[in-house]
């Protein structure tokens, strides 16, 4: 035990050439430390998430009582909602700023971009990534991302309006909507940004556990976090510079007058001069990158999940390989299903088959995983720590949301649901509470390793469970009224009688969305004075297997004090027979007649 | 003002809740030397898992009975749609049965399991035999679902030119609907937006030259004959939308620059569909929502909201601008008598042309 127990003073590391000396610009600002990247990626992505959130608690007080003025819509929205009673166009821009902001800013970014930086060089056993500049310059191109979306907000016309997905030609054509003229630009401007920061960050990931794994740490003794950090970086590099083109197309056609995705339009009494071009194009580009991009969200918190679940289960992740061929799989098919997105979007219904086949494939290893994590628990020692809570919380959410991916990626069922609130519900259970889940679990989990103390575990407790009822309130109601046939993004549905019948429900989901959004506060205030206040922490509080936690408490550059950790078995030997303590670290070597796990 | 207001009144109520925080915390501070979870949080959280599996539960029992008549299912309008409500119905059997079962291990594990100091967890690395099992399962259910599936989606997309369907466009511009009939030859005329000529009240771009175009019809409600295939070329001429017309499970976008088209058949009159009982429940109980709106809305001064009576609704399911929201067409499915004395009142494109 010795080996992993003992912390090396702290001037142990001169050796390695990283003593400059550091000044508060290099070290908090400038900081080329994956360790500081990560939580500056952290840290903006919960200031995204603040924001985010609380355009959804506005944009859902709109659902449910459409006629009423609110007096917060005045106060927060001024000119969009004059006497209180929101505008229709910025209800339209508060819906597609919150998916952008929650799926790219926060899901994409805050979560890989924090836990990629902190967890791939620790645990690999490496001294930094592999460049350290590009990792700096990835932060500040998605800094500088997000302040362009945040200031789109504030344009004359309006903010970006056209849904998260931007079809044109309603974001191609100012005169179509307001927010396609300024606030458009300006989110073509952020999202170029955001991609080549996530492309700097993914590259450098990949390098990084190509190269840079410490002696014995084989791909086959990689912790499942690395396996996950890994493929979703590959995921991002074949499948975000499809973004960037269609994004860039999109620039060409608003600004130079070309017709990639416009053709024969009409409007505001004239004829514009597109011919030839085609939305549907669009779509495909948009969704070869927006379907992967789920899993991109989604790979990191399974990751996280399956190595937090091991530790506090006291026992090995149930299918070692299974899970990280189910990670593949999931990767390769995740590329080759964008098509169900667009089963109505007049493609040909040929398309349709070929891409509900490869979807419904998709359920396979997703089904494999959610039976390995449950067959974890079974007979383990449940340490019930808050990541772990939200760790089964993710689970279940996973489960929910994913059975009803059944319906939506099967074409014939798809032409009644598409595009209405059986959607919502079902991509907010699957990737978006799931993935939240899997960061907040995360947080939880790696907080001592972050910011060397403890998160509150009471206040813990009561984020989660509150969280946990107010997930299923918001969402689960939601599969009905999207059965009902009510399509999303309508401002109010009270010009269809037809669906007065669903107001009360609506109004159900929304007090569950303002619990659910005000319980955060409970999170925010552990997460901010836990830095300053709250318990120390030890070195190895959850009594884990894996390198990082054999660093000092105290950060220092190039992680180790003395030298880098050699690695002698994979990173789940929880429990195992003939140790006297219930966790093996990796770096400490197999007894005599001990036997490696043969997987 | 009273923006600046509520937001100070804001800022109070979230300082309020951070500091309401802020004592939790502090009152602890003396009691908890470890924010690692000890036996008791583990035995506490493994009973709230127990607790949280019946909320799963019983909210799914709950949204069944509440609101488990809202769903369109099983009473679809056309001929394929029956179809598509069985899958619908077998998924949904399928989905639950899962969902509960898995929902049940899982919540259950985590409450039998729960830690306890000195207790050792089963070294259980790796089973070939389980994992083989639940890759099979799924495999062959969803083989099943599969095969079922595209064998609805072929049929439904395949459009039967023999069987003559009616022809109609359905043409969607921001923010309304229009309805192109292509009349007697059952031939749409040729049509572009650069055709558009509003001041001669050309107003879907007609090619006035194509001899098929004299006769078009444009409407601006849908009318359908019961039992007659309808073939819907859609068409838009500024953005996307898409032609949702969810009581007859169906659905087409409506892309500018390309033709798409979606064909079924309608089987029950609106007249019909009006008698069926649970229409008719479903229309009392929205009457009774709106008469007490109504109320609230006439206390205020306002006008009460009509009497609501069951029409077929087209509606735009493609966010598509400011009025979104309130973009749809009446569609009316009536016998072939109605729909041929409605035809006659109505005006044929060469006639409908303003001269000047």
């Amino acid at each position: 035990m010795s080996a992993h127990e003992d912390t090396h003073a702290h001037d142990a590391h001169d050796d390695h050439g990283h003593h400059h000396k550091e000044t508060f610009v290099t070290k908090y600002i400038f900081s080329q430390d994956h360790k500081m990247i990560a939580k500056q990626y952290l840290i903006t992505g919960t200031i995204m998430g603040v924001i985010g959130v609380l355009m959804s608690m506005m944009f859902r007080m709109q659902i449910a009582w459409p006629e009423e003025p609110n007096v917060l819509f005045e106060a927060l929205l001024g000119k969009w909602a004059p006497g209180g009673v929101m505008d229709a166009d910025i209800y339209l821009a508060l819906v597609t700023i919150h998916g952008t902001i929650m799926v790219f800013f926060v899901l994409t970014a805050g979560l890989s971009g924090t836990f990629s930086n902190l967890l791939i060089p620790l645990q690999i056993g490496a001294r930094d990534m592999a460049s350290g500049f590009l990792n700096m310059v990835s932060y500040w191109l998605f800094f500088l991302s997000s302040i362009i979306m945040v200031f789109s907000l504030f344009v004359e016309a309006g903010p970006a309006a056209a849904g998260w997905t931007i079809y044109p030609p309603l974001s191609a054509l100012p005169m179509a909507q307001g927010g396609s003229g300024m606030g458009m630009t300006l989110w073509l401007v952020s999202m170029a940004i955001f991609i080549a920061s996530s492309l700097l960050g993914s590259l450098n990931y990949v390098v990084t556990v190509i190269n840079l794994r410490t002696k014995g740490m084989s791909m086959t003794r990689l912790p499942l976090t690395i396996w996950a950090f890994f493929v979703t970086a590959i995921i991002g590099i074949v499948s975000f510079p499809v973004l960037l083109s269609a994004a860039l197309l999109l620039i060409m056609d608003r600004s130079f007058g070309t017709s990639f995705f416009l053709s024969d339009i009409f409007i505001q009494g004239e004829v514009l001069h597109y011919q030839g071009g085609s939305p549907v194009l669009f779509e495909h580009l948009f969704w070869f990158l927006g379907h992967p991009e789920v899993y991109i969200v989604i790979l990191p918190a399974m990751g996280l999940v399956s190595e937090i679940m091991a530790s506090n289960s006291r026992k090995p992740i149930f299918g070692y390989r299974a899970m990280i061929a189910s990670i593949l799989a999931i990767a390769f098919l995740s590329t080759i299903v964008w098509g169900h997105h667009m089963f109505v979007s007049g493609m040909n219904p040929f398309l349709g088959s070929v891409f509900t086949f490869t979807t419904l494939l998709i359920a396979i290893p997703s089904a494999v995983k959610a039976f390995n994590w449950i067959t974890t628990l079974w007979k383990g020692n449940l340490q019930m720590n808050p990541a772990m809570l939200f760790s089964i919380g993710f689970v279940s959410t996973f489960i929910t949301g994913g059975l009803t991916g059944i319906i939506l990626g099967d074409s014939a069922l798809d032409i009644n649901v598409h595009d209405t609130y059986f959607v919502v519900a079902h991509f907010h259970l699957v990737m978006g509470i799931s993935a939240l889940y899997g960061m907040f679990a995360g947080i939880y989990h790696w907080y001592p390793k972050m910011f060397g103390r403890m998160l509150n575990k009471n206040l813990g407790y009561i984020h989660f469970w509150i969280t946990a009822v107010c997930a299923y309130g918001v969402f689960f109601p939601m599969h009905f009224i999207g059965m009902a046939g009510l399509p999303r993004r309508y401002y109010t549905n009270s010009n269809f009688p037809l669906f007065d019948d669903l107001a009360n429900v609506n109004v159900v989901i929304t007090l569950f969305a303002i619990v659910g959004g005000i319980v955060q506060i409970v999170y925010l205030y552990n997460f901010f004075s836990s830095i300053f206040y709250g318990k120390r922490a030890t070195q190895n509080p959850w009594k884990s297997t894996t390198l990082e936690w054999t660093t000092p408490v105290e950060h220092i550059h190039g992680n180790w004090p003395g030298d880098i950790p050699h690695v002698y078995r994979w990173a789940y030997d929880y429990s195992k027979p003939g140790h006297d303590v219930d966790f093996v670290p990796q770096n400490i070597p197999l007894k005599e007649g001990e036997e490696e796990l043969q997987h | 003002m009273t923006a600046l207001l509520t937001i100070i009144v804001l800022v109070f109520i979230l300082i309020a809740i951070w500091q309401m925080v802020k004592i939790f915390d502090l009152a602890q501070a003396k009691t908890v030397n470890s924010q690692v979870a000890t036996d008791k949080d583990n035995t506490i959280n493994g009973y709230l898992m127990m607790g949280f599996l019946a909320f799963i539960y019983i909210i799914t029992i709950v949204c069944f009975a509440k609101w488990g008549n809202l769903p369109l299912v099983s009473n679809s309008a056309s001929e394929h749609g029956s179809t598509i409500d069985n899958l619908m119905v077998i998924s949904m059997a399928v989905i639950f049965f899962v969902q509960t079962i898995t929902q049940f291990l899982l919540h259950y594990f985590a409450f039998k399991y729960k830690g306890e100091k000195g207790k050792k967890a089963l070294f259980f690395a790796d089973n070939n035999k389980l994992e083989a099992i639940w890759t099979i399962i799924p495999v062959i259910v969803l083989a099943g679902l599969i095969i079922y599936g595209l064998n609805s989606w072929i049929s439904i997309m395949g459009v039967d030119e023999s069987d003559d369907p009616l022809v109609v466009e359905l043409y969607a511009q921001q923010f309304n609907w229009k309805a192109r009939y292509a009349g007697a030859d059952n031939t749409l005329g040729k049509a572009n937006v650069r055709l558009i000529d509003i001041d001669r009240a050309n107003i879907l771009g007609l090619d006035e030259a194509d001899p098929n175009a004299q006769d078009d019809v444009i409407t601006t409600e849908l009318h359908l004959p019961v039992g007659k295939p309808v073939l819907f070329k859609m068409r838009s001429q500024d953005v996307l939308h898409s032609a949702y017309m969810p009581h007859f499970r169906a659905q087409m976008n409506c892309v500018p620059g390309m033709i798409t088209q979606f064909g079924f058949t309608p089987t029950v009159t609106t007249a019909d569909m009006r008698q069926t009982p649970e229409m008719v429940e479903k229309v009392a109980n929205i009457n009774k929502i709106r008469v007490k709106k109504s109320q609230k809305l006439t206390a205020k001064g306002g006008e009460a909201l009509e009497n609501y009576e069951f029409d077929y609704l087209l509606l735009c399911n493609k966010i598509c601008g400011k009025s979104h929201y309130n973009m749809q067409m009446k569609i009316i499915v009536e016998t072939q008598e109605e729909y041929d004395a409605w035809m006659k009142e109505q005006k044929e494109f060469k006639n409908s042309l303003v001269v000047n």
